[in-house]
């Protein structure tokens, strides 16, 4: 199979300096970008399989002897590529913050409490259709020192593989009506507002487990599409 | 018209879904044991070839070491092939080439792997062993895209991606073998932004 990876596909990727994201400032590149031709180091790119994932790690819930607290939810989707067409066999990971908008990680000072039942990480790997399901907690809001009484909306990070090193995708999924999302300078970034709501899941009634788990589809496109006849076309047809 | 997924910064809390076994000290504890998908040693038993490790600090524009720091490498087995079944090349081995390392408190960063061969370039040129790298970070929205060279390989001179880059910033993309070191050590600084900024490429 043989991609190609339009640039213009990125145009509503996030400038690499937003200034309203403070660390932005001393961390994106300040000269530009070296424009050079793709080879097949560009265009190549890991499988991750089924051997790297275990039976489970796509529940959250489950990882320790109690259930996690919080609203249970299922998060589930396809992982596409440009044509809509399904990535089979790729690896997605997730981290999240608990139920109470507190990470694990041991720099959070968040004063939330930890969950002694939740770690907040899961993996999994999308099936022939590109599908891929986790269940977990909805992630609570925190807030975070990038300006005064600044809050994150709730949100998942998602970290997925796709065809090539040039499709590897690391985004937020966000969840729909969320009241924080004209505060946060990190889902603004994406100025488009199209684009923007690619970010946010929708809640999925039809895949919602009675009695048990709301759902929540988010479906993750990623560069790379098949040449079409007009890519080596000039004719305007 | 695309309509891919924009993407958005790893933050600052990473470690423990994608590096938990890695240089971030994310949980002092001990008590959650989730295991690793990537490691930063991609040297399997039956890898042929040179074993070499790479080492490096990653720095912002104020010349701060970044600690919360995860960068990715791809990269061609010894004899030139990547492990992609979809590329049509096959790998002699169990060597995936890609690997994953957090940085550390210090900025540091380190992969254990074998030297990669040459590749075929554009028009069939063939390319100087080198390493592609994704860098991620809180404070990136985006990765970033770079290239390690090696200090000691002579098809630097002629390679089709390095030569398209101005002479006076190839340094930045060139590993520096270390004296006396066994296996070798190629010391790789990033920095992120500034004068001796890195060179980060538009693909
Ligand atoms: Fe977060």
């Amino acid at each position: 199979m043989s991609l190609i990876y339009p640039k213009q596909s990125l145009e509503n990727f996030p400038a690499h300096l937003t200034p309203g994201y403070k660390s932005t400032i001393k961390r994106s590149p300040s000269k530009p970008l070296m424009i050079v031709p793709y080879t097949l180091t560009e265009l190549s790119g890991p499988v991750y399989g089924h051997d790297t994932v275990q039976e489970g790690d796509n529940d959250l819930t489950k990882q320790h002897a109690g259930e996690p607290l919080g609203e249970r939810i299922v998060v589930h989707g396809h992982v596409l590529d440009e044509d809509k067409r399904p990535v089979p066999n790729a690896l997605v990971e997730l981290w999240q913050a608990n139920a109470c908008g507190r990470y694990v990680h041991n720099v959070d000072q968040h004063p939330a409490p930890l969950d002694p039942n939740f770690t907040g990480a899961g993996r999994t790997v999308t099936d022939d259709k590109g599908y891929y399901k986790f269940i977990t907690v909805k992630p609570g809001a925190y807030p975070w020192g990038n300006h005064h009484n600044a809050w994150r909306p709730n949100h998942i990070h998602f970290s997925v593989f796709g065809h090539s090193f040039l499709s590897r995708l690391v985004t937020q999924m966000y969840f729909p009506g969320d009241y924080l999302f004209p505060y946060d300078p990190i889902f603004n970034s994406v100025t488009d507002e199209k684009a923007r709501n690619r970010m946010v899941a929708s809640f999925d009634l039809e895949n919602t487990v009675p009695d048990w788990a709301l759902a929540f589809r988010f479906d993750i496109v990623l560069r790379g599409r098949e040449a079409t006849p007009l890519d080596n076309d000039d004719h305007d047809h | 018209m695309s309509e891919i997924t924009p993407s958005q910064t790893v933050g600052p809390f990473f470690a423990y879904g994608l590096t938990p076994k890695g240089r971030c000290d994310w949980d002092p504890n001990g008590s959650y044991a989730w295991k690793n998908s990537i490691e930063s040693n991609l040297i399997t038993p039956d890898a042929s070839g040179t074993r070499i490790r790479i080492e490096g600090i990653v720095h912002d524009g104020d010349n701060l070491p970044i600690n919360d720091c995860m960068l990715e490498i791809w990269q061609a087995d010894s004899q030139g092939r990547y492990a992609d079944p979809r590329a049509g090349a096959k790998s002699n081995a169990q060597f995936k080439g890609f690997g994953r390392s957090a940085t550390d408190k210090a900025g540091l960063f380190v992969f254990d792997t074998i030297k990669p061969g040459s590749v075929a370039g554009p028009g069939g040129r063939p390319q100087a062993p080198h390493i592609m790298l994704g860098i991620f970070s809180r404070g990136m929205l985006r990765q970033v895209y770079t290239r390690l060279y090696f200090d000691d390989e002579v098809g630097n001179a002629a390679d089709p991606i390095l030569t398209i880059v101005p002479a006076d910033r190839r340094g930045t993309l060139i590993a520096k073998k270390q004296a006396g070191t066994d296996p070798a050590v190629y010391r790789f600084d990033i920095r992120v932004q500034g004068g001796d900024e890195t060179v980060f490429f538009d693909i």
